[in-house]
């Protein structure tokens, strides 16, 4: 990337291997590689192909919003209601076609329009008022986890989605959401989920837009100094907004996901995950203070919480033990990330 | 994390996202580019600034001197555009203006470095440099950002004023004090400014960062912005200054060419002359007349 004129005699040649060491998802990715040599020499399933396609797709709905939690995170903000908004999207797509027998297109946008106004009632309300985003956002959870249960008994009855299979197009929908291609052949297990893909794409983009676009520059600086940046100019109510927008919008998804891969979708999905999904992206190396992360760290994060889950259950231990796991991955991330920070900030 | 309450700053969305893109020829050295006369600024009946009158010129360094309270924010609130002035006049290239953003002012060259320098510590010098203006390349969804053109322009903006970086890819945290106020100022002189409010750049430093400092004011003076250097500092705007306004409680001493004044005049006109003799006999009284404080003090007024 750096041209010869930009080059100086007093800054060493740093190679590329040195250039990485900086990165910020550098930890969790080897983090990742160590758990995943761990499980698969430990247990004999880990690294089959039916063994992994299970912790791929583990990983693969956690990971979307994990990114998108991460962008968040980075522009200063949390969203607790991430993690409520996965079910309550598949619950009016649910509703919508079994109940009402609405198209199941139709719904599937209904749903997203939804999301992206829940989104933007967060940010809007975080920026007008001025209120920690935990708070304002800890409410759209509680909102949505008392639509979600007690919206759906009111309107079908019961507390999951039945006969989604039945619904008109429902084949259509299920090939972008909760398709499989199997990876040898017929049969034998080891299929990779359309979520897999899905994530691969996100973290892309995402990872694309903070790093080479004017909105990740804009990201990067409402979460590191929001009154700095709006001397400067940057338009910090659109781009706080519009990354509420993004985290709902990523619910949204991982609704779809998760309810065209199982066909159901219950009134408690999604809930108890909002705070996996910080816990992914501080691994990958977001600062719980914003202005510093990386969306392909927080990838990486969820990939370490997927292996882990299933390797827990793969090696036979107690399934509890993924809780102290992860409180003690979030430790060892934070105090790295927090020294992570103080170098960077110190003037030399 | 938390909204920001900063009322100074008021801006709607579409303002924001439209970066300042008004370039000026810079102007014929000495032609006031700001001419301000009788101006005044009450906060209901709290007056925070009276009948003040001073001028910027393109080449020249206004310095505005004062102790804590005097006036001096309220008075580059004013010039800055975070405030409206209720009394007097305020003429920009010879017109009557009323600024009613920051916006408003930078759009006609006006640009302010704050103490707080709006930077963004854990970012790179060049994303700092180009924040809020940036540079991109490609159309539509693939637009990106031209990052060899703005690493590039950052390092040769910033050799242009003096600062030799090593590696504009540094978090500007990494800087000293009076590095980061320079990258402030080189950003705002190359996105087309033309007056440049520096607001106390030199109080948080050290003797030998704000000789730095300095320096980069005579460039950008040479350069042919017009300056205005707000301190409470004489023997910093003494040496760089072409025109001293002194503020007092809210009211102008007095609006000085360098040729008018001398550093000795200024500084005591600056600290009240009158009233520094009496707390120097004050000490001199409880600690001594030979404690080293009262000598210091003594020698400082005369």
């Amino acid at each position: 990337m750096t041209t010869a004129t930009l080059d100086d005699e007093r800054v060493a040649r740093t190679s590329t291997l040195t250039k990485l060491l900086k990165r910020p998802e550098i930890g969790a990715l080897v983090a990742a590689i160590v758990i995943f040599v761990f499980f698969a020499v430990t247990t004999s399933t880990f690294a089959t192909a039916s063994g992994s396609s299970t912790w791929l797709r583990g990983a693969s709905t956690i990971g979307i919003m994990a990114v998108a939690v991460a962008l968040l995170m980075i522009g200063g903000e949390f969203d607790l209601s991430a993690g409520a908004m996965t079910g309550f999207t598949g619950l009016v797509v649910g509703v919508l076609t079994t109940e009402y027998g609405l198209n199941i297109w139709a719904a599937i946008v209904v749903s997203l329009a939804l999301a992206l106004a829940i989104g933007a009632i967060n940010g809007i309300l975080v920026m007008k008022t001025g209120l920690p985003s935990f708070i304002v956002t800890l409410g759209t959870f509680f909102v949505l986890q008392g639509i979600d249960l007690a919206g759906t008994k009111a309107l079908i009855g019961q507390v999951a989605i039945q006969g989604m299979t039945n619904v008109p197009h429902y084949d259509q929908a299920k090939k972008l959401f909760g398709s499989s291609i199997d990876i040898n052949g017929s049969g034998a297990g080891g299929q990779i989920y359309a979520s897999v893909f899905w994530w691969i794409a996100v973290t892309a983009v995402a990872t694309w837009i903070l790093l080479r676009t004017k909105t990740g520059n804009w990201i990067f600086s409402v979460g590191g100094a929001q009154t700095a940046a709006r001397q400067i100019g940057v338009p910090v109510f659109k781009t706080k907004v519009g990354l509420f927008m993004t985290t709902a919008g990523a619910g949204w998804l991982v609704g779809m996901l998760l309810m065209f891969t199982t066909s159901t979708v219950q009134s408690n999905t999604g809930v108890g995950q909002e705070f996996i999904y910080i816990i992914c992206a501080v691994v990958g190396g977001c600062l719980m203070t914003g202005g510093y992360g990386s969306a392909i760290g927080a990838a990486f994060g969820a990939l370490i919480y997927g292996m882990v889950n299933q390797g827990i259950v793969y090696s036979g231990w107690d399934n509890n033990w993924l809780k102290a796991f992860l409180g003690v991955m979030l430790l060892g991330a934070v105090l790295l990330n927090e020294w992570v920070r103080k170098r960077a900030e110190t003037a030399r | 994390m938390i909204g920001d309450k900063d009322e100074t700053m008021k801006e709607t969305p579409e303002e924001a996202a439209s970066p300042v893109t008004n370039v000026f020829q810079p102007a014929e050295r000495g032609t006031a580019v700001i001419e301000v006369r009788d101006i005044g600024k009450r906060y209901g009946n709290i007056i925070a600034l009276s009948d003040v009158s001073t001028s910027v010129r393109a080449g020249e360094v206004t310095c505005v001197l004062g102790d804590n309270g005097a006036g001096k924010s309220t008075f580059i609130k004013i010039l800055a555009g975070a405030h409206e002035h209720t009394e007097g006049h305020l003429l920009i290239d010879g017109e009557e203006k009323h600024l009613s953003s920051p916006r408003e002012a930078l759009e006609l060259g006006i640009a302010t470095v704050y103490q707080d320098l709006a930077v963004v510590s854990l970012m790179p010098v060049w994303r700092n440099f180009f924040l809020g203006s940036e540079i991109t390349k490609g159309f539509g969804p693939f637009k990106k950002l031209d990052i060899d053109f703005m690493k590039k322009t950052s390092k040769s903006e910033l050799a242009a004023m003096g600062i030799d970086l090593r590696d504009v890819d540094q978090p500007i945290g990494t800087l000293s004090g009076g590095e980061r106020q320079c990258v402030a100022i080189a950003r705002a002189v190359y996105f087309g400014a033309r007056v440049l409010i520096l607001d106390e750049p030199t109080a948080a430093l050290g003797v030998k960062q704000s000789g730095v400092v300095l320096k980069y004011i005579a460039k950008a003076r040479d350069r042919g912005l017009g300056v205005v250097f707000i301190t409470h500092n004489p023997h910093h705007a003494y040496p760089v200054g072409d025109r001293f306004m002194l503020l007092r409680r809210g009211k102008s001493m007095g609006d000085f060419p360098k040729d008018e004044m001398t550093l000795d005049e200024l500084t005591s006109m600056m600290a009240g002359g009158t009233e520094l003799e009496s707390i120097a006999h004050e000490l001199e009284r409880s600690m001594g007349a030979d404690s080293k404080v009262a000598q210091e003090m003594k020698a400082e007024i005369t």
